[in-house]
């Protein structure tokens, strides 16, 4: 079972291509979404000032807020600047001043809620209680936060099928399996030597992602590593036997790619990987959550984000094992070995 | 399905050749043999026992070499890795390098299987069947494919392997083959054994052990002179195809010139003569009256 596994890992590392889309593509990833999601503070808002009697006065007013970019506009380009979300915020000046703007827009509201803030303090508006502001950047509140345990989940998943599923298949359509039947090799061995092949990959592939969000983004983990430890290998097993599943009776590679598909699509967009599954509507929610994906990145984040103990994550956990569980016995049950 | 109503012994050390045409169902036999395909019906018996799942079945593994006819071992992996993973498979084996010393792989032990020629590549199969040190050794057209040369070397490789005891069942469609490795042979067509002896008692079974192929330049030849052609003495079989005739003789140089004496009378012009020893060839010839390539 040894050799199996050490050729298993052989025949992975001198495949350039394998290695890159397992453990140099979700790097990328990271990095590029890291870089477009950074968190720069709180954008200046655009606000355009309809130009018309008293708008040089409004200008000034605007101009003294730190938050707000004031412009004056003549009416037609003020309209297509709100229309193409060049600015958040239309002002017309007059009596009653009027706040044109897209009022499902979160940065129009925000817009509004500032001008009208700013121009009625402005008019003399005395604050009837006193408040203070606690500014605290949350470590965690981040996208790229929220981001890399979701590309580890995602990675453990399109590492444990591809990784098993093709090679599986391949060695089927090469007639590999069924010399492998002609000696006296246990079954079992065959499929235990991939898990066990993927443990070792796994390291890598977690040390990579981890270390990577941490040196370039500060992707803290909270939790303790011996967590995250458990619950990638728990979920890397578990995508190892959904692995050898989608591949246990398929008989070429196009086949397996397209039952592969069918299985990881899904999760990628339902399973909270790049956004909160939260936005689904509240009836998928139960069926979402169901999903290993699901299961394994909430466990992943409660880790990684909250520093949440093993000990509170049972129903994810269980959800995962239970996943790698029944299709690895499946998988040996239907598994076709020639 | 493939095969129906198959009776055959092997005895221990010797050398049996199942041989036939792409289809005969050499492949479905060995795979039952094997125990990679449960028959439909009937018995099969390897070294003392019977096929049986689960611990039985792996202890009678032990004891075999296999080669299968498509298997594709491993591109990425090298020759000696390639090794080291069947060894693993065995409680007693060769070691690599002994291994690659019995089919001279020696210098390739670091070459990546994808880089072998083909010849090397079966012998990388075969190596990976001796590796076991089995009592009995499958071959399953072990030759196919490959140039003159390293068909030589295979078969080197395997009376190495019977000169030390070895047992060994093939199947081959070169009967050439099968008539310098094996002690004795079955015929297969159809999925039936339509003839099985050793490889001399076959040919001699034709009842002649020349054969006289020619054609005429053009035209065929007359339904009479076909008649006159068996009535020549020495001559045991005539058979007509699309290219010429074929004429089975005991005595060469008494049926040939009476040949080329009844050709030159009829005023029949020849494009082609030849004569070889009869072969097995010949003998499928003469059980199927098609040629064993038909190309």
């Amino acid at each position: 079972m040894y050799q199996l596994a050490l050729s298993r890992m052989r025949e992975f590392y001198r495949e350039p291509e394998a290695v890159f889309w397992v453990f140099g593509f979700p790097i990328v990833l990271a990095f590029a979404l890291g870089l477009a999601f950074r968190n720069t503070g709180p954008g200046k808002l655009q606000v355009g000032i309809v130009a018309g009697t008293g708008d040089s006065a409004l200008a000034v007013a605007l101009g003294s807020s730190p938050r707000l970019v004031a412009t004056v506009l003549d009416t037609t380009t003020a309209r297509l600047r709100l229309r193409t979300g060049r600015v958040a915020l239309l002002v017309v000046p007059g009596d009653p001043v009027v706040y044109r703007y897209d009022s499902t827009r979160t940065e129009s509201g925000l817009a509004r809620l500032e001008v009208d803030d700013v121009l009625q303090r402005t008019r003399g508006r005395k604050d009837l209680v006193a408040v203070q502001d606690d500014r605290a950047v949350a470590p965690g509140s981040r996208y790229i936060d929220f981001l890399i345990p979701g590309l580890l989940g995602m990675n453990l998943l399109g590492s444990g099928i591809w990784g098993v599923g093709f090679s599986v298949v391949q060695a089927r359509q090469r007639k590999l399996l069924k010399r492998y039947m002609a000696t006296p090799m246990r079954r079992s061995h065959y499929l235990l030597s991939f898990i066990l092949s993927r443990l070792v990959f796994l390291i890598v592939e977690v040390v990579a992602l981890v270390g990577f969000g941490w040196l370039l983004f500060g992707v803290a983990v909270r939790g303790s590593f011996t967590a995250l430890a458990g619950i990638t290998i728990l979920g890397s097993f578990a995508f190892a036997g959904l692995g050898l599943l989608v591949a246990s009776r398929a008989k070429t590679i196009e086949g397996v790619s397209g039952l592969m598909n069918l299985v990881m699509l899904p999760m990628w967009i339902l399973s909270g990987t790049f956004f909160s599954y939260a936005r689904f509507p509240n009836a998928m929610i139960p069926f979402v959550k169901a999903l290993p994906l699901t299961a394994l990145n909430d466990a992943l984040r409660a880790v990684m984000i909250d520093g949440a103990a093993v000990t509170t994550l049972g129903t994810p956990l269980a959800i995962v094992m239970a996943w790698g569980a029944v299709s690895f016995v499946i998988a040996l049950k239907i598994f076709r070995w020639r | 399905m493939a095969v129906a109503g198959l009776d055959l012994t092997v005895g221990a050390g010797e050398c049996f050749g199942l041989l036939g045409p792409n289809g005969a169902g050499k492949t479905t036999t060995i795979e039952i043999l094997e125990g990679l395909t449960p028959p439909d019906s009937g018995d099969v018996e390897i070294l003392g026992t019977t096929w049986r799942e689960g611990a039985a079945g792996r202890a009678l593994r032990e004891r075999l070499g296999i080669q299968l006819q498509e298997t594709q071992l491993a591109d990425k992996l090298t020759v000696s890795e390639v090794l080291a993973l069947f060894r693993s498979f065995y409680r007693q084996s060769h070691t690599v390098e002994e291994v690659l010393a019995l089919v001279e792989l020696e210098e390739k032990r670091k070459a990546r299987v994808v880089t072998l020629s083909g010849g090397q590549k079966q012998r990388l199969a075969v190596a990976c069947a001796l590796v076991s040190k089995p009592e009995l050794l499958f071959l399953d057209e072990p030759t196919t494919g490959l140039d003159p040369h390293s068909r030589r070397q295979l078969w080197e490789i395997i009376r190495r392997f019977r000169a030390a005891g070895g047992t060994v069942l093939l199947t081959t469609h070169y009967m050439e083959e099968a008539e310098r490795l094996c002690d004795r042979v079955a015929i297969m067509d159809h999925g039936k054994i339509i003839a099985l002896g050793t490889p001399k008692e076959l040919i001699a079974s034709l009842g002649a052990d020349h054969v006289v192929d020619f054609a005429p330049t053009e035209g065929g030849i007359p339904e009479d002179l076909v008649d006159v052609l068996r009535q020549m003495g020495g001559v045991t079989a005539v058979r007509t195809g699309s290219d010429g005739v074929s004429l089975t003789v005991v005595e060469l140089h008494r049926a040939l010139p009476a040949l080329l004496a009844v050709l030159q009378q009829r005023g029949v012009e020849l494009s082609l003569l030849t004569t070889h020893h009869a072969t097995l060839d010949d003998v499928f010839v003469a059980l199927t009256g098609r040629q064993l390539r038909d190309t």
